[in-house]
């Protein structure tokens, strides 16, 4: 059968995640701390909203690019929350969550040899997604001393005269970390000297915790260079909706939209008419949810202090990133002890890039109750680890 | 910090000071000087405990009162729900805008003496014209929390 096979799509690895999913679905009795979705249930309006596009009969295939309606809410929620102008009829794709967005992006640009800089730790679709496209993805090691954040001098480091586009992940997943406006205006004017495109993915836009987050098509002379990534999932708890989106200029999300319409046709329906309701009246839900999110972060902040544990502060999404190299074992040692030892799941920092080794990723999509038996057990666990 | 303080103790009463400093991200001294004041202030009114009664085998039986009623010169309708809310089997007073004026919670242990309540004490009350008694038959959700639900989590354990 191997002879039938793609080399490329073969030698991508499979996710680091599996592996571990794979001895935690085995474990009846283990609590999760590893998933990257939100805890809560889809805001009620939403969903009534969509059962009334049912009972409506919305059921068909709606445009490629998106409802329009939703392209206008969609423009309009982008002009309120940075200001930006784009236009619904042609710089706007509603496609099927973010990683579908991430995935016609990269293929609309990528020429053979064309290369990819990705800053990791982060999201694991980005590398596969760019060989995919025929790219060659160059890796930023991103540091905890700069709390994750890239710094001009890397991304300097990292472009080639082949780079073609610098992928953006912030709010990032897994480290919490965020870019504020300074750090994103020095990014920026590299950006445009060296004449490449920014992808920037923030799906976690909603989710910052110190200031509102800014999006790096917002600074002078970016918006014509940036393929702005969001969607529905985490901002207003729709993962199982599969909802997102692209928001770029009208030459790039033309190229988008041949990919989109060939392999997808347009994003499910139902789906679209909810997100509606939830641009129009979701603010409320978002701050709402944004707070709790807030609240377990502290609570996990002031724990780890608590117990000595090395984490710098998140600002953004809904994970930590504590560091555990003291205990001179690798991140998947730590995980996979913890698991059989406590019964608690987390995901090993190397899950999101080689240089997440030594790191941990909690997530806080959980209840406070269930935040502090985990945190109870690892207490325990760290403890017994010290000796 | 007020709001995001009272909709947490809104939902959890018994939490401590240590953990509300910690889930606001202040120090205890703010979050005691803070509930003090809105204590005193009378922001916070009570602490009380949401109780789903039908799980005990304890007898209540609760009914909604709509009741009609003239307003009186000078006192409005402040008089009249003075001396409804004042009985202690009542357990909510409202004024309402709409079909009638004043909304009376009532509990007791069982159909006679709210039906006592009503005729001999309510209804014989000078400034009421007219009363309309609802039992309550089933609790689905009451203070924002369903009652008798299960929470599962029904995501996947890992996800990245």
């Amino acid at each position: 059968m191997r002879k039938f096979l793609s080399d490329n799509v073969v030698n991508i690895k499979p996710s680091g995640i599996r592996k571990f999913f794979d001895i935690v679905s085995e474990m009846k009795d283990a609590i999760s701390l590893g998933v990257g979705e939100p805890d809560f249930d889809t805001p009620w309006h939403i969903r009534d909203e969509g059962i009334y596009a049912f009972e409506r009969g919305k059921t068909f295939y709606t445009s490629n690019a998106g409802l329009k309606d939703l392209r206008i809410e969609i423009a309009n929620y982008m002009k309120r929350s940075q200001g930006l102008n784009y236009n619904p009829d042609n710089e706007i794709i509603v496609t099927v969550g973010g990683s579908e967005a991430i995935d016609i992006g990269l293929r609309a640009i990528i020429n053979p040899g064309d290369e990819v800089i990705i800053p990791q730790p982060s999201y694991v679709s980005y590398e596969p997604c760019a060989v995919l496209a025929g790219a060659k993805p160059v890796i930023i090691n991103l540091k905890a001393e700069n709390d994750f954040r890239l710094t001009p001098e890397e991304l300097l480091e990292a472009i080639t005269d082949k780079t073609k586009i610098l992928i953006l992940p912030y709010p990032n997943n897994p480290t919490g970390a965020i870019m504020e406006q300074d750090d994103l205006e020095k990014i920026a004017k590299i950006i445009i000297e060296k004449d490449i495109l920014v992808m920037s993915d923030e799906i976690y836009a909603e989710l910052t915790y110190k200031g509102k987050h800014v999006s790096i098509a917002s600074i002078e002379g970016m918006q014509e260079r940036t393929i702005l990534i969001n969607g529905f999932s985490k901002s207003y708890a729709m993962t199982g909706w599969r909802l997102g989106y692209a928001c770029a200029p009208k030459e790039l999300i033309q190229q988008m939209t041949k990919i989109h319409q060939f392999a997808i046709m347009c994003a499910p329906t139902i789906s679209q008419y909810a997100a509606v309701e939830a641009l129009k009246n979701g603010d409320d839900d978002v701050k709402e949810m944004r707070e709790a999110y807030n609240q377990r972060r502290r609570f996990l902040m002031n724990a780890f202090e608590k117990m000595g544990l090395e984490c710098f502060e998140p600002f953004g999404a809904f994970y930590v990133f504590p560091c555990i190299k003291e205990f001179g074992m690798t991140s998947e040692e730590f995980a996979t002890r913890f698991l059989q030892e406590e019964k608690v799941a987390l995901v090993p920092g190397t899950a999101f890039g080689e240089c997440g080794e030594g790191f941990l990723r909690i997530s806080y999509a959980y209840s406070l109750e269930n935040l502090k038996i985990a945190i109870g057990r690892l207490e325990k666990f760290v403890s017994k680890l010290r000796g | 910090m007020k709001e995001e303080l009272l909709s947490i103790l809104e939902k959890n009463s018994r939490i401590d000071f240590s953990e509300l400093a910690v889930l606001l991200g202040v120090s205890e001294e703010e979050v005691l000087k803070e509930i003090e004041q809105l204590e005193r202030d009378g922001v916070i009114g009570g602490y009380h405990t949401l109780i789903n009664w039908e799980k005990t085998s304890i007898e209540k039986v609760m009914a909604l009162i709509e009741v009609k009623v003239t307003p009186q010169r000078g006192r409005g309708f402040d008089n009249i729900a003075e001396r409804i809310y004042n009985y202690p089997e009542v357990k909510a007073v409202y004024l309402l805008s709409g079909g009638y004026d004043l909304l009376v919670i009532l509990e007791e242990k069982s159909l006679k003496e709210i039906a006592n309540f009503v005729s001999d004490k309510l209804s014989t009350l000078d400034s009421v014209l007219s009363t309309a008694t609802h039992f309550i038959l089933k609790k689905y959700k009451d203070h924002g929390t369903i009652l008798n639900e299960k929470q599962k989590d029904e995501r996947e354990v890992i996800l990245p």
